[in-house]
């Protein structure tokens, strides 16, 4: 295949970082923080630029597909699974996004690893967060860039396992640094979440290999219309079960349920891979797979229908979360739904368009709600001291609780991400507020940010296609602009609501600056796809077939920023007008009275699927503990047939009757007979030396008498 | 040359010695009896070696006689010495109450 020469880089995508990753495993222990910090964020910015190469490389030639072969995998007879990347639109649009983001999100780590309460010059973390990271960007890099669904796979299971790793990262200590397992049991929650939708993808896998015999993009999709002729029904079955790992790995309906919890990783990684990137993995396996959904409608609704409703079943349940970072979870799985029901409806580019645009003010979001924290931790930490009565103790060493017993009793009752803790904030940390604001803005969707544009071409596209869609959808966007606004009214306004909060201070550089080149992100991210340019559209057609521009629609766009606008208004009536004051209750509790408790509660799923799956499981785990395994195998096959076999055939076979009734019976035997000659024969020894004369004599005369008459 | 006695005298003659010997050794009870016994025996077997020399016209029998002659003055030496310290102990020299090394 003929590649020009720019397109031989791929493979140091993920090879970069790598090397990064090996280099801080083996140097690390030998580097400061800064250096391995740095060279973590080196690495996925060179990343960056080999993907703006390979961009440049497609943008100057013909913006066709490129296969680089890298490496040979699997070699089975005729089955031979090589290693290919894949260049493409597509997978360029892909990596610049990982690359991109998570070369500011490196940065922004650096500063905040530093700053976290439960960090404590703890450097042997700080090295493993950074090749966490490091190895994130490289499977996430595998997965967006590899040419068949095997390598999508890998990555996709690479991913998986850095999500767990960073999530469960303090898995011994909570958000305060106090020792817990919260951490550790959000982190296996999200990954036997996500198994289960992986076994879905592995069964589209098994089904795509019995139909296709060939796991390449290239071979599926020149070989689809043609089983789909043939056989609609295989090709229905290989993108629902497709959809089954998208909904675990893209946090939809019904599985989404981890990645709530998955905010107890430390706040740079709920940005990169929580938010940003990971999570769109499954939007990414939609807009792949467009050859084999475009065949069939069914699948395409479902697809629509299973993003457009978890768009509005997260925002509800985000109105009502306190948790700074649970409403951006909750707000993520909505825009996830978003993009889901985008590509689903068959409308890729705009999905794409919005997976960047969210990248950015998402992880901008997340970053900001990072900030807020540490700015309260620091806040707390003076007060800490303050309260301390002048006890002895180095600012580095020692949780502040160990001071006294009244500050270990504040420690208890203070949640550095509990929004009712804070208000106020935008006096205390107002570079912090800006970024915050322009993230909230553009994530409402408000003109011209970048939100705006790519929900909007959602927004028109469902318009025109699924109007139950566009029902939802307008729905849920109403509410993101909603519970944004009561977010931000309650971080940033009114008084503050704990002394800690009062406190706070600005983050430094490492921290801010990042968040303005996301802001700026933000703020430019909708002149990707403009109406009337379509540059993305543009980028996009030459691999997925068949798109075509949407028409902006003056309708849907103008509707939706009023009602976007309506719900700002209606948040600051609520929060806005007369802030929320210590203690006191949510308004909108009082307004909607038991709805609100609902959301807050988030529809009692997690504690449904408890009832429902969790612990049926344990009862069935219990049953094969103690039944199958305590009372059948081992108290009745083990101790009785195995143990009681061989103890009655040693004591009473082999003891019994072998050894006492016949070893013994020999040994004993032999005992006894020598005893009986022996005492026979000492009567011969009578001591008279006449005796023995006799009978020397007797044998001489027998000798010779036998040698004489012979 | 006159007639000589022949060969199976002198056996006979050595035999009867032995068989008396040996009569001796086995019946009496007084070792100093026994002792002349054994000394009868041994030459008895020493008349056999000269008899037997002089029959077939070699040496090697007569000077047997000398070893065995030597080796018997020996032996009734040490015998002697031997009856003298079992009589200071038990005061008899009867051989039937020198019994104790008895199984």
């Amino acid at each position: 295949m003929e590649y020009s020469g720019l397109f031989s880089l791929v493979p140091l995508i993920v090879l970069l970082p790598v090397a990064g990753l090996l280099i801080n495993i083996i140097f690390g222990g030998r580097m400061s923080e800064k250096a391995i910090g740095s060279l973590a964020s080196a690495a996925s910015g060179l990343a960056f630029v080999v993907a703006v190469l390979l961009g440049v490389a497609l943008r100057t030639g013909s913006g066709e597909a490129v296969v680089v072969p890298f490496a040979d995998w699997i070699h089975i007879g005729d089955l031979n699974i090589a290693w290919n990347f894949r260049v493409d639109t597509l997978s360029v649009l892909m990596m610049l996004v990982v690359s991109g983001v998570g070369t500011l999100i490196h940065i922004y780590a650096i500063g905040y690893m530093h700053e976290d309460v439960r960090f404590k010059n703890d450097i042997g973390r700080y090295r493993r967060f950074f090749v966490f990271m490091n190895l994130f960007i490289a499977m996430m890099m595998i997965l967006v860039s590899g040419d068949s669904y095997l390598m999508l796979f890998v990555g996709w299971e690479g991913v998986g396992l850095c999500s767990f790793l960073l999530i469960g990262f303090w898995y011994d200590k909570d958000t305060l640094g106090w020792p817990s397992t919260a951490n550790a049991n959000a982190a296996r929650k999200a990954f036997i979440v996500n198994r289960i939708g992986d076994f879905g993808f592995l069964i589209a896998g098994f089904a795509m290999f019995w139909a296709f015999k060939d796991l390449s993009f290239g071979g599926v999709f020149t070989q689809a219309a043609q089983v789909a002729s043939v056989a609609p029904g295989v090709i229905l079955f290989i993108t629902l079960f497709l959809l089954v790992g998208v909904t675990g790995k893209s946090a939809q309906l019904p599985l989404y349920v981890w990645l709530p919890d998955a905010m107890a990783g430390p706040t740079p990684v709920s940005a990169l891979i929580h938010a940003a990137t990971m999570v769109t993995a499954g939007v990414y396996l939609v807009a792949r797979s467009a050859p084999l959904y475009t065949l069939v409608p069914q699948a395409q609704t479902a697809v629509a229908l299973v993003g457009s409703i978890t768009a509005l079943f997260a925002a509800t349940i985000a109105v009502g979360q306190y948790d700074i970072k649970k409403v951006l979870a909750y707000s993520t799985i909505s825009q996830l739904g978003f993009m889901v029901a985008a590509v689903g409806m068959g409308a890729f580019v705009p999905g794409m368009f919005h997976l960047v645009t969210h990248a950015f003010f998402k992880a901008l979001l997340f970053l900001s709600a990072g900030s807020v924290i540490l700015g309260l931790e620091r806040g707390h930490h003076h007060l800490a001291h303050q309260s301390g009565s002048g006890s002895p103790e180095s600012p580095d060493s020692g949780h502040p609780v160990t001071e006294s017993p009244d500050s270990l009793h504040s420690e208890e009752a203070f949640d550095p991400n509990d929004m009712r803790n804070m208000g106020g904030l935008r006096k205390q940390m107002p570079v912090t507020f800006w970024l915050y604001v322009i993230g909230a803005l553009a994530l409402a969707g408000i003109f011209p940010l970048a939100g705006f544009w790519s929900k909007d071409e959602i927004l028109a596209d469902a318009f025109q296609k699924f109007p139950a869609v566009y029902l939802l959808l307008t729905i849920a966007a109403f509410l993101t602009a909603f519970y944004m606004g009561r977010q931000v009214w309650m971080v940033f306004f009114g008084k503050p609501r704990h002394a800690a909060a009062a406190r706070a201070e600005e983050s430094p550089k490492v921290i801010t600056v990042p968040l303005m080149i996301l802001a700026a992100g933000a703020i430019l991210g909708g002149a990707l796809n403009l109406p009337g340019m379509h540059s993305l559209t543009l980028w996009l057609e030459h691999t997925i077939a068949g798109v075509e521009a949407g028409e902006f629609n003056f309708l849907v766009a103008g509707l939706s920023t009023v009602l976007a606008l309506v719900a700002i208004g209606l948040s600051w009536v609520l929060y806005g007008r007369q802030p929320l004051a210590e203690g006191q209750k949510d308004p909108l509790k009082k307004l909607l009275g038991p709805v609100f408790t609902v959301f807050e509660r988030k529809y009692w799923v997690d504690e449904a699927y408890w009832a429902v799956f969790v612990n049926r499981y344990v009862d069935i785990a219990r049953f094969l503990a103690d039944v199958i395994d305590g009372r059948f195998w081992h108290d009745w096959f083990h101790e009785k047939v195995i143990a009681g076999t061989y103890n009655w055939l040693s004591r009473t076979v082999l003891d019994l009757r072998v050894d006492q009734q016949f070893i013994d019976a020999i040994a004993n035997g032999l005992g006894r007979l020598t005893k009986r000659i022996s005492s026979d024969l000492r009567r011969l020894q009578n001591g008279f030396v006449r005796s023995y004369a006799l009978a020397v004599l007797a044998g001489v005369v027998i000798i010779l008498g036998y040698l004489i008459l012979k | 040359m006159a007639q000589t006695i022949p060969l199976s005298w002198y056996l006979a003659i050595s035999a009867m010695l032995f068989t008396m010997g040996a009569l001796g050794v086995l019946i009496r009870r007084n070792p100093l009896i026994i002792f002349m016994s054994v000394e009868l025996m041994l030459n008895a077997a020493n008349l056999a070696f000269v008899a037997f020399a002089r029959s077939f016209g070699v040496l090697t029998g007569q000077i047997f006689v000398f070893f065995v002659m030597t080796v018997s003055a020996a032996e009734v030496a040490v015998g002697l010495a031997l009856i003298v310290i079992i009589f200071r102990n038990k005061h008899s020299i009867n051989v039937d109450l020198m019994n104790s090394l008895k199984g």
